[in-house]
C-alpha cells in the first residue's frame, strides 16, 4: 500500500488532481496539500498527495553525494 | 529531474558503498534498524544488505502496517462480513492475511479491494442501502488519507460509511525497540513517508533520551546508502542526533495540514501490535467529533475467538530479534502462496522480501 513513486501533477480541480508517472494516470486527492501547481511532483500514497518534492533540495543532495565520494 | 533514476546511479552507489566499508573499518559490530517496510523491500531489491561490511548489520523493523495488525482485528473484520447489509472495503495487502480460521479474500463479494478510502466513501454514497466498513490500516502516512475521506463522508452527510480504525503511530514503537537491550540497536533508518507527515520533532526524544542515531532516509538506493554512511559517522563520533537525508520531501515540521487533520479526526489510544503486544498511546481511534463513523461505536461486532499463532515467529522478526530464515516454517509451509504469518503476506513484509529476493 505504500507506493513511493513521485508523480507529476497534470491538472488540478478543487481538492482533486490528475497525476502521471511513466504513462500511468491517476486521480488523487490533494485536500491536505497546500501550494501545489501543475508541473510539480508529489508523493502519492493511498490515493492522496502527501508531500511535494523540492527540486532544489534534490539537486543539493545529488551534489553533496558527488562531493563526498 | 524525475526523482528516480538520478538516485539509482550505480557508479555513485558503488563509490558510497566503498566509503561505507572504509568508514566502518575497526568499528565494533553495530546494528541499525530500517523501520519501514518499504525500506526493507528497497534494501532487498537493490541488494544493499550484501554490500555492507561484516560489522554493520541492518535489521528489519515493524514498519509494515499489515504485519503489525493483530489477528483479532482480522477475525473481527471477517466477522463484519457476515452481517447481511455490510460490505467491507480494504487495501489489497490485507486480504490474504490469515485470521484464526479464514482470511478476508475468502469472504468474496462481501469484501472489496480499494486503492483509496475515498473509493469506499464514493461507493457508500451510491449504495445507501448498504453499510460500508472501511478497514483503516496504516501509519501516519495513511491516517490523513482516511481522515480526509471521513471528512468527505461527513460533508456528504453519509449515514452508511464507517471506519474500523487499526491505525498506528510509529514513534512509540521505535522508543520501545530503542530501549530493548536484547535487540541492541544503535540507530534507525527512520521511515521516509511517515516522516513526511510527522517531521523531525518526534525523533529528537528517541535520539536524546535513548542515544539513537536517527537518519530520515529516502527509498532510492543512493538515499539508503548515504543514510547508512551518515549513521556510521554518527556512531563513530559518538554523536547521536537527528539528520534528514530525504529533505527533498521531508520538511522539518512535517506536513502541518495533514497533522491538523489527524488531530481533528482521530484521538490517540493504546494499541496492540501483532507479535509485539500492547504499546501505550501508539494507536489512533476516531475522535468524539467523528464518532458517528466509528465501527466500534455504531455496529455491534460479532463475538470472535482468536487462536494463538503456532510456530510462526513473526513477532521476533518484527522486532528484529530473528530473521526469516530462523523460522522453521519459512519458505516451506509458509510462502507467498500459502502465508502462515502476516510478514509473508504483505509485499512490504520482511519474510516476503526475504523470500522474493532469495536471501
Amino acid at each position: 500500500m505504500c507506493l513511493a513513486i513521485p508523480m507529476k501533477i497534470l491538472k488540478i480541480e478543487g481538492d482533486k488532481a490528475v497525476v502521471s508517472s511513466s504513462g500511468v494516470r491517476r486521480n488523487i486527492g490533494i485536500s491536505f496539500m497546500k501550494n501545489i501547481k501543475p508541473g510539480d511532483y508529489v508523493i502519492v500514497h493511498a490515493g492522496f498527495a502527501i508531500e511535494k518534492l523540492d527540486p532544489v533540495k534534490a539537486e543539493e543532495t545529488l551534489k553533496l553525494l558527488e562531493e563526498i565520494i | 529531474m524525475k526523482y528516480i533514476d538520478e538516485f539509482r546511479n550505480l557508479d555513485i552507489a558503488k563509490k558510497i558503498s566503498r566509503l561505507i566499508n572504509k568508514e566502518a573499518e575497526g568499528l565494533e559490530p553495530v546494528k541499525f534498524m530500517e523501520v519501514c517496510g518499504t525500506h526493507t523491500m528497497a534494501v532487498e531489491r537493490f541488494g544493499i544488505r550484501k554490500t555492507l561490511p561484516e560489522n554493520i548489520h541492518l535489521i528489519s523493523g515493524p514498519g509494515c502496517p499489515v504485519c503489525v495488525t493483530p489477528k483479532n482485528y482480522i477475525d473481527k473484520a471477517i466477522a463484519l462480513t457476515t452481517l447481511e447489509d455490510v460490505i467491507v472495503f480494504s487495501f489489497g495487502d490485507m486480504l490474504k492475511v490469515p485470521g484464526s480460521n479464514s482470511n478476508l479474500l475468502k469472504q468474496k463479494s462481501k469484501v472489496r479491494m480499494v486503492y483509496s478510502a475515498l473509493d469506499a466513501v464514493e461507493f457508500a454514497e451510491k449504495n445507501p442501502d448498504k453499510r460500508i466498513v472501511f478497514l483503516g490500516i496504516g501509519f501516519e502516512t495513511t491516517a490523513p488519507t482516511v481522515g480526509a475521506s471521513i471528512k468527505y463522508a461527513k460533508k456528504k452527510r453519509l449515514k452508511n460509511f464507517f471506519v474500523y480504525s487499526g491505525h498506528k503511530i510509529m514513534p512509540p514503537a521505535m522508543k520501545l525497540l530503542a530501549k530493548d537491550e536484547l535487540i541492541n540497536i544503535k540507530g534507525f533508518l527512520c521511515p521516509a513517508h511517515v516522516s513526511a507527515i510527522i517531521g523531525l520533532r518526534p525523533y529528537f526524544e528517541i535520539s536524546e533520551k535513548y542515544g539513537m542515531a536517527c537518519v530520515i532516509a529516502g527509498f532510492e538506493p543512493l538515499d539508503i546508502l548515504q543514510s547508512i554512511l551518515m549513521l556510521i559517522r554518527q556512531v563513530k563520533l559518538k554523536n547521536p542526533k537527528v539528520e534528514n537525508q530525504y529533505n527533498r520531501v521531508v520538511k522539518t515540521s512535517g506536513n502541518k495540514e495533514a497533522l491538523r487533520l489527524i488531530d481533528e479526526v482521530f484521538s490517540v489510544k493504546d494499541s496492540e501490535w501483532r507479535g509485539i503486544g500492547n504499546i501505550k498511546k501508539s494507536g489512533l481511534g476516531l475522535s468524539k467529533r467523528y464518532a458517528e463513523f466509528d465501527v466500534e461505536k455504531n455496529i455491534e461486532l460479532p463475538e470472535v475467538k482468536t487462536k494463538i499463532d503456532k510456530g510462526c515467529i513473526c513477532g521476533s522478526v518484527l522486532k528484529g530479534i530473528k530473521i526469516p530464515a530462523d523460522c522453521r516454517l519459512f519458505s516451506k509451509k509458509c510462502n507467498p502462496e500459502n502465508p502462515q504469518g502476516a510478514c509473508m503476506v504483505s509485499s512490504e513484509g520482511t519474510c516476503a522480501a526475504y523470500y522474493r529476493y532469495k536471501l
